[in-house]
């Protein structure tokens, strides 16, 4: 997207973030909007500070990554399992794949109640939801990648005699790996998203839950440290998976 | 027609298979369940939902918050999403601010929207708005950019009016990917609709599934959940097939 960005850009780019900065410091001086929704950037800040070094913010964070890592790597080993065991028989695909279509677009939050009935308000049932939801990217990317390996290397492969195991391991999985990465990145979002959800709901410590609480005792700054906090996790999490991608990519020409 | 009656069945049975199983479990084994009911209790659950209202009025909210928020990022991201594919300058210089913005998960902006409006449509339609914009100002972005640059030219050519450019040339030539953009946002969006109503608005799908959990009546809960999954599937379907009408009405390829 951003073939060597130039030095002229960057410099723009950061001023329009700088501009919104200080329009949000203008409004919130100002009192364009209430205080009480939204804090001044200094005092987001300082909220920031003291809750990372003093506060309860820097084990919040990494709560929150916590279960946004094991989440996301135990959705991502179901959906390739599951996703090459469905894929690499066409019957599997026949009679299970349209139950797969029908659940995908299910809202992973709306899988929680169900949850919390099974496994009670605690971090097993959070870590189900967000394995859950986060598995569906992966699945399907899975099945798409295994589905659409070059129909030469099944040849190949028939010839060779290579047993089943053997195929998914030489041929399907390396060839899926484009598909696959995608839709772990995909999945991490998602893992995010669904840990969030499952702190705010079932009171799990972390972000999701510092945020409501914030919210619910008006300390707007606080809720803004958490925001941001989120957001630098999402960014972060995103920037480190485009890397791998790219780099585990190198050796296909796409 | 029988190739697609035995599609059909193939697809029916896995699903059919698990209620069946459920269905034994829960009258055998897991008798007065707080997590299990028996699908067929599930069904007069259902029943007794739509007959009471109950079920029409929640799945009324559900979509009309995720529409109102659709329609609100959908103005916005084509927008916006014309201006930066219009104008590499532009583009470059809110790079930054966007990828920023954007990755911010929308769950996060949840206790936010509970501040600034309170319970009710208006705090859905925000966070819905919030999560579905960036995916459209992504595409049509790069719909834009991906104009033949002919037809610009011969805009250029004809001196045509900034108006007319946008309805004669842009508009058509970036349509069916208005269309993809818009399926991908309407999957969203209904996936933060009820994620709102679990986390924190009391109205619609996701409230009335949560409050079925709390006060233990799994068999509504089971009803809601396969509702829920239902209206998600036809709504994307729908979403799938408009995309399909609107790519063969303008003659692209999908």
């Amino acid at each position: 997207m951003n073939p060597r960005f130039p030095l002229k850009a960057t410099a723009e780019s950061l001023m329009l973030l700088a501009a919104l900065i200080a329009l949000w410091w203008l409004a919130s001086h100002n009192e364009w909007v209430s205080k009480v929704f939204l804090p001044t950037p200094e005092a987001t800040l300082s909220s920031l500070k003291s809750g990372l070094l003093h506060g309860e913010l820097a084990g919040f964070s990494i709560d929150t990554i916590n279960r946004m890592l094991l989440g996301w790597l135990l959705a991502s080993l179901i959906g390739i399992l599951l996703g090459a065991l469905v894929a690499i028989s066409s019957s599997a695909r026949a009679w299970i794949q349209p139950t797969l279509e029908f659940i995908r677009p299910l809202p992973a939050s709306a899988i929680m109640p169900l949850s919390i009935s099974i496994f009670g308000l605690n971090a097993a049932m959070v870590m189900f939801v967000v394995a859950f939801g986060a598995m569906w990217p992966v699945l399907l990317a899975t099945i798409h990648g295994f589905v659409s390996v070059d129909p030469r290397l099944r040849e190949v492969a028939t010839a060779l005699r290579l047993s089943r195991t053997a195929f998914i391991w030489k041929m399907g999985l390396p060839s899926a790996m484009p598909d696959i990465l995608a839709g772990m990145r995909l999945s991490m979002t998602v893992s995010l998203i669904i840990a969030v959800v499952g702190e705010m709901i079932a009171s799990q410590s972390g972000l999701g839950q510092a945020i409501l609480l914030a919210a619910r005792s008006f300390r707007a700054s606080e809720l803004f440290a958490g925001v941001v906090l989120l957001g630098i996790i999402g960014f972060a999490a995103n920037g480190l998976l485009s890397l791998a991608e790219k780099k585990l990519l190198r050796w296909q020409a796409r | 027609m029988p190739e697609a009656i035995l599609k059909w069945a193939r697809a029916l049975a896995f699903p059919l298979a698990v209620l069946a199983a459920l269905e034994v479990y829960a009258r055998t084994i897991a008798i007065n369940s707080d997590a299990l009911a028996p699908p067929t209790q599930a069904a007069q659950a259902f029943l007794q939902a739509v007959s009471d209202g109950s079920l029409l009025a929640a799945t009324g909210f559900t979509l009309l918050g995720a529409g109102l928020g659709l329609l609100v990022a959908t103005v916005l991201g084509i927008a916006l999403g014309i201006l930066l594919g219009l104008s590499r300058h532009a583009a470059q210089t809110s790079f930054l601010s966007v990828e920023i913005f954007r990755t911010i998960p929308s769950v996060a902006l949840i206790p936010l929207a509970m501040l600034i409006f309170g319970f009710g449509m208006n705090m859905e339609v925000s966070v819905v708005a919030f999560a579905t914009v960036w995916p459209i100002l992504i595409l049509t972005q790069t719909a834009v950019r991906q104009i033949e640059p002919a037809l610009l030219e011969v805009a250029r050519a004809l001196d045509l009016s900034p108006g007319a450019r946008l309805a004669k040339i842009i508009v058509p030539a970036i349509l069916p990917r208005l269309f993809v953009a818009l399926r991908l946002a309407v999957a969203i969006a209904l996936v933060v609709a009820v994620t709102v109503e679990i986390v924190a608005n009391p109205y619609g799908m996701g409230y009335a599934i949560m409050i079925a959990q709390q006060s233990m009546e799994p068999a509504l809960m089971l009803a809601w959940l396969l509702w829920i999954a239902l209206v998600g599937y036809i709504v994307n379907e729908a979403a799938l097939r408009l995309q399909h009408f609107v790519a063969r009405r303008m003659g692209a390829m999908p």
